[in-house]
C-alpha cells in the first residue's frame, strides 16, 4: 500500500497493545446502517502508470497557440530559481507557522513578502495574502463596510467582470447597496463615479489599468471619498505597478491585486494569490494572517504572527473573516520572484510588455476596420473594435494557433466587436506581426 | 537573519528580460508614472538563492519532521504528485480559454481532471454532485452556507440562524456569520452533540447546522441519525465539515448518513501539501435537493464522452472562485486518488485510526485522555494535571519542539483544559510512533523533575520564545527602509 509503511507485523502490535483483535473493531460504532451504500471505485494504479494517465490528459490541452490573452491574468517569464527554491520540502511541506520557533523560515519569508507587496504598491502594511484577487476586492469591501458602518459600495464598470461577479455571489444576502457605474468606452467615468459618492457610501472600487488596459489616475475620485468618508479601493496590475503612479500616491485606503503575474504559472484559474495592502488606520480591519517582527527572550529577532484576535481561530463569529489557510506558498513564489527580477528587472519587464503593446496597437489599427476602443494611454493591454463579431474572428485565428485577444461582448453587452488585445515581454514583434497579417486576412 | 532588504545593494543584476533601460515618458504621461521608487531589493542570483536555501532550514516541515496535529492531517506529500501539477499541458493553460470559441475543445485533458475529481469525491463522500471552485477548507464553509441560504431563499424560508457545537473549528462560526447568519452553540454531552441540547435551541428560523464525525474530539458523532431527523421536522439542512475525512472512507459515507452538504480539505485527506499556509482546496459536494444551487461553471460530460463547461444554471449562487478553483491543488489530490485507487483510500483511513489508537493507549497513563475509548484518527488528551506543578499544553508542545517534533494541536478544541490533540496520520511509521512516546514520555517525566527546563523549551531551535505582546503592541509588519 503506497505511503502507509505498516507491516502485517506492525499490524498485529498496535491491535495487541490497543485490546483489540482486528482493524474492523475499531470501527464497531458506525452502524451497519450508516455503512456507505456504495464504493465503487477503480483500484490504484502504481506510480508509473498514474504518470503514464495523467500526461495523457496534459495532451490534451492546446498550450502551443501563440497567445495574446490577457484581461487579469498574464503570462510573464518565471525564473528557473522560482521553481528551485520553492520547490524545497522545508517550504512547501511546513504547516501553518503557528509555533514560530519551528517556522522562521516560513515568518521571515511571510514579513519580507509584506514588505516587498506593500513597497510595489506604495501602501503601508500588508497582510500574509488571501486566496486571490477577486476575493481581495471583496475582503476589501468588507474591510470598508465594516470601518464605515455604511452599506453602500460604489464599483466602476471598468473593474473586471469576473471579480464583480464574485462580489455580487458573496455579498447576496448582505443587504448591501451594490451600485455599479458604466464606463465610458472603456474607460473609468470619474464623473459619474464622483456623482455616485454620498454619506451612506462605504467604498469606491476602481482597478488600474483597468480592464479595458487603460492606464488612468484615480487621485481625484478618492480624495471626493475621503471627503464624505468613504474607503478607497484600488486593483492593481503588479508588474505595472512598478512603473505607474501607485495606489497609495493615489490615497487610496486599501489596495489588492492579482499576485499571479509576479511568478506564478496560469495554471488554468489556480492557485493564484490575493494581495491585499492598506493604510495603518485600517489594518486592525484587515482579515488574514499578518506577520510581526518581535525578540526572543535572549533578545534576538524573530518573527510571529500577529493581531491574531482579528482571526477566526479566535475570535469565531466575531472575525473579519473565516479566512484560515491562505495562499502561503504562492506569496513565497511571489517573494523570490521579485527578489530575482528586483526592480530594475520589474521594470524592464513592464517596459518590454508596454512597447509590444504598442508595436502591436500600431500593426492593427493600420489594419482597415480595426480602431482603437477608446483613446485612453494604456498599459500592456489595449482594445479594439473590430468590423465583425470579435468571437468569430478569434474562432477564425484559433484555427491558425494563434489567440488573439478576449472578446470583451461577453461581459459587456453592446461590445460585441471588441477584443482585449495584451502582450508581455514573451510576445516577439515576428509574432506579432504574424497576428496582424492573419488578422488582416480574416477581416 | 538579515532580511533580503537588508541584503541588497543596487546595481546587483538579477534575472533581467532584454529590454533595454528604462524612459518610461516615452510610452506614458509623467502624471500617470509612478513617483518614488519602490524600494524593492536588489540581488544576484546568488544573493537570493543562498538567503531562501538557508531561510529553509529554519523550518520543520513534513518532509523532515512528524506533525502528529490533530484536524491537519499532516501526512506524506507524494512527490510524483508535485511533478504532475508541474506538467506545462497544465500549468502553461490560461483559465479563460474555455470561454473562446472551441474553448472546451482546447482544454479537454484539464476537463477531464475535473469531471473526474468530482466523480471520485461524489463516490467517496456519497454527495449526488461536486463543486471544485473553493480555494480552501473555510471558502468551502462560506460556500456551503451561500448554497444553503440559496435553497432557503427560493423555498420561501425564513431562516436567521446556524447552529454550530461547542466543540466545533473556528472557521464553522466565521463562514455562517459573514454569510449572514446569527451563529448559535449547541453544547456537547460526553464530547459528542447532545440532541436534548439541540432540542432546546432547534427552531424553524434554523437554517441548518454545521457539524463534522468524527468530531474535533476525534469521537464518533452517534447520536446522528437523530439529529438528522430533527433537522429535517424544520426543513434545517446539516453541513459536513470535512476536515476529519481521513478517519471514514469506505467505512461511512457522509451523504448516505444524512448529510446535504460537504466540504473536504484536499490539502489534509489527500495529501496536497500545506505549503506554509496555502495554497489549499475545498471542494463542496450537495445532495440532489441543493444541486441546483452549485456555483457556476460546471463541467459536463456530453454523451460522446467530450466535457464543456456550462453556466446556463439560473439557481445558481453565482461565481465563488475567478474559474475553477484552486486547479493546480485539484490536480495532485487526483493524482492521489488515481494511485491510491479504491482499497488504497480505505487502507489510509484503517491505519489512521488504528495509528492514532496506538498512540493513545500508549500516553493514556502519562496524560489524562478525557474520552479514554476507542477513538477515530485523532484523540484529544489533557495536561491539565501537569500543569498543577506549572507545566502547561503550551510548554509541552515547546518541549516537544526540541526533540525535533512538531507539537501536537492544543487549546482546541475550546472544550477540554490545557487540550493536546494528536493526529499521527497513517504514514508514519511503527518506530517513529515509538520514539514520539518515548520522547514525550521523557519531556513528562521531566515536568515532574524539573518544569523549569520544560517551561524553559525550545532551547534548540533559531530562537527561543518570541514575546507575541510586543509583537501586538509595536506592530512592526513590514521592515524598515
Amino acid at each position: 500500500m503506497p505511503y502507509v509503511p505498516h507491516t502485517t507485523a506492525d499490524t498485529r502490535a498496535m491491535l495487541e497493545a490497543i485490546g483489540v483483535s482486528s482493524v474492523e473493531e475499531l470501527f464497531a460504532e458506525i452502524p451497519q446502517t450508516l455503512r456507505p451504500k456504495s464504493f465503487d471505485l477503480p483500484p490504484g494504479m502504481s506510480e508509473m502508470a498514474t504518470r503514464a494517465r495523467i500526461e495523457d490528459l496534459s495532451s490534451r490541452n492546446s498550450t502551443n497557440l501563440v497567445s495574446f490573452l490577457g484581461a487579469g491574468f498574464y503570462d510573464h517569464y518565471v525564473p528557473s530559481a522560482v521553481d528551485a527554491l520553492t520547490s524545497r520540502g522545508e517550504f512547501y511541506t511546513a504547516y501553518t507557522p503557528y509555533q514560530p520557533e519551528a517556522s522562521q523560515g516560513t515568518l521571515q519569508a511571510i514579513f519580507e513578502y509584506q514588505t516587498a507587496v506593500s513597497r510595489l504598491l506604495g501602501m503601508e502594511c500588508s497582510n500574509a495574502s488571501v486566496y486571490d484577487g477577486g476575493t481581495a476586492i471583496y475582503e476589501a469591501v468588507m474591510m470598508a463596510v465594516r470601518h464605515t458602518r455604511r452599506v453602500r459600495v460604489v464599483v466602476s464598470e471598468t473593474v473586471s467582470p469576473i471579480y464583480r461577479i464574485l462580489l455580487g455571489t458573496y455579498t447576496k444576502n448582505l443587504k448591501l447597496d451594490l451600485v455599479t457605474v458604466p464606463h465610458a468606452g472603456g474607460a473609468t467615468d470619474f464623473e459619474a463615479m464622483r456623482q455616485a459618492l454620498d454619506d451612506k457610501t462605504a467604498c469606491v472600487v476602481v482597478q488600474n489599468p483597468n480592464f479595458f488596459g487603460c492606464v488612468e489616475d484615480a487621485s481625484a475620485l478618492f480624495a471626493a471619498a475621503k471627503a464624505v468618508g468613504a474607503v478607497s479601493i484600488a486593483s492593481a496590475y503588479p508588474v505595472l505597478a512598478s512603473v505607474l503612479k501607485t495606489p497609495g500616491e493615489m490615497g487610496a485606503d486599501v489596495a489588492v491585486a492579482e499576485g499571479q503575474s509576479l511568478g506564478l504559472p496560469l495554471s488554468f484559474g489556480g492557485p493564484y494569490l490575493g494581495i491585499m495592502t492598506c493604510t495603518k488606520a485600517l489594518v486592525r480591519q484587515m482579515p488574514g494572517r499578518i506577520v510581526g517582527r518581535t525578540t526572543d527572550t535572549k533578545g534576538r529577532e524573530g518573527y510571529v504572527l500577529t493581531l491574531q484576535a482579528r482571526e477566526q481561530h479566535i475570535r469565531r463569529q466575531k472575525a473579519t473573516s473565516n479566512i484560515c489557510s491562505n495562499q502561503a506558498l504562492c506569496a513565497l513564489r511571489c517573494l523570490v520572484h521579485l527578489c530575482l527580477l528586483g526592480e530594475e528587472g520589474l521594470k524592464r519587464t513592464a517596459r518590454a510588455s508596454m512597447e509590444n503593446a504598442r508595436y502591436a496597437a500600431h500593426k492593427l489599427t493600420r489594419i482597415k476596420g480595426v480602431e482603437m476602443l477608446g483613446a485612453a494611454p494604456f498599459g500592456n493591454e489595449f482594445a479594439v473594435t473590430l468590423p465583425r463579431s470579435a468571437q468569430d474572428v478569434c474562432l477564425a485565428m484559433i484555427g491558425r494557433g494563434f489567440v488573439p485577444g478576449f472578446p470583451l461582448g461577453r461581459y459587456y453587452p453592446g461590445l460585441e466587436n471588441a477584443l482585449l488585445v495584451c502582450c508581455t515581454e514573451k510576445n516577439s514583434r515576428r509574432d506579432i506581426d504574424i497576428l496582424a497579417a492573419w488578422l488582416e486576412d480574416e477581416i | 537573519m538579515s532580511t533580503v532588504f537588508k541584503k541588497s545593494a543596487l546595481g546587483r543584476e538579477g534575472v533581467w528580460p532584454d529590454a533595454p533601460g528604462h524612459d518610461l515618458s516615452e510610452l506614458l504621461p509623467a502624471d500617470l508614472l509612478r513617483g518614488p521608487q519602490a524600494n524593492l531589493p536588489s540581488l544576484s542570483e546568488l544573493d537570493v538563492v543562498r538567503h531562501f536555501s538557508l531561510l529553509s532550514r529554519k523550518n520543520f516541515g513534513v518532509d523532515s519532521n512528524f506533525y502528529p496535529l490533530g484536524s491537519c492531517t499532516m501526512k506524506y506529500n507524494p512527490k510524483f504528485c508535485e511533478d504532475v501539477a508541474a506538467l506545462p499541458g497544465f500549468s502553461r493553460l490560461h483559465p479563460l480559454l474555455p470561454q473562446l470559441p472551441r474553448g472546451d475543445e482546447m482544454t479537454q485533458g484539464a476537463l477531464e481532471v475535473m469531471y473526474e475529481s468530482e466523480r471520485w469525491l461524489c463516490e467517496i463522500t456519497g454527495m449526488s454532485e461536486f463543486t471544485l471552485h473553493p480555494m480552501a477548507g473555510a471558502h468551502g464553509e462560506l460556500t456551503g452556507v451561500l448554497i444553503m441560504a440559496a435553497y432557503h431563499a427560493d423555498k420561501g424560508n425564513k431562516k436567521t440562524k446556524i447552529i454550530c457545537p461547542d466543540s466545533a473549528h473556528g472557521t464553522n462560526p466565521a463562514s455562517a456569520a459573514i454569510a449572514g447568519y446569527e451563529v448559535v452553540s449547541v453544547a456537547s454531552k460526553d464530547g459528542i452533540v447532545d440532541p436534548d441540547a439541540l432540542a432546546e435551541v432547534l427552531d424553524d428560523e434554523v437554517a441548518g447546522m454545521m457539524m463534522t464525525c468524527p468530531n474535533t474530539l476525534g469521537l464518533f458523532e452517534k447520536n446522528l441519525p437523530r439529529i438528522v431527523e430533527m433537522l429535517r421536522k424544520v426543513d434545517a439542512l446539516l453541513y459536513y465539515d470535512g476536515a476529519n475525512l481521513n478517519a471514514i472512507m469506505g467505512k461511512m459515507r457522509v451523504g448516505d448518513a444524512g448529510f446535504d452538504v460537504v466540504h473536504v480539505n484536499l490539502h489534509k485527506t489527500f495529501a496536497t501539501p500545506h505549503g506554509g499556509g496555502g495554497p489549499g482546496s475545498g471542494p463542496v459536494g450537495v445532495s440532489a435537493r441543493l444541486v441546483p444551487y452549485l456555483p457556476i461553471s460546471r463541467v459536463v460530460k456530453d454523451p460522446s464522452g467530450r466535457f464543456h463547461l456550462r453556466y446556463d444554471y439560473p439557481k445558481s449562487i453565482g461565481y465563488v472562485a475567478p474559474f475553477y478553483g484552486n486547479f493546480g491543488v485539484v490536480l495532485k489530490a487526483y493524482a492521489y486518488m488515481l494511485r491510491l485507487g479504491r482499497e488504497g483510500l480505505v487502507k489510509v483511513s484503517e491505519n489512521a485510526v488504528l495509528a492514532a489508537n496506538y498512540l493513545r493507549k500508549k500516553l493514556d497513563d502519562v496524560l489524562q485522555v478525557p474520552y479514554d475509548r476507542i477513538c477515530m484518527h485523532e484523540f484529544v488528551a489533557s495536561a491539565e494535571k501537569q500543569s498543577e506543578k506549572g507545566v502547561r499544553a503550551l510548554d509541552i508542545a515547546k518541549a516537544l519542539l526540541d526533540k525535533g517534533y512538531h507539537a501536537p494541536t492544543v487549546y482546541f478544541p475550546l472544550i477540554v483544559k490545557e487540550c493536546l490533540m494528536f493526529e499521527p496520520t497513517e504514514t508514519e511509521s511503527l518506530d517513529t510512533l515509538d520514539q514520539f512516546v518515548a520522547d514525550l514520555r521523557e519531556i513528562l517525566a521531566l515536568a515532574e523533575s524539573d518544569p523549569a527546563a520544560v517551561q524553559a523549551a525550545p532551547v534548540t531551535l533559531p530562537v527561543t520564545r518570541l514575546d507575541e505582546t510586543a509583537a501586538a503592541r509595536n506592530m512592526h509588519i513590514t521592515d524598515d527602509l
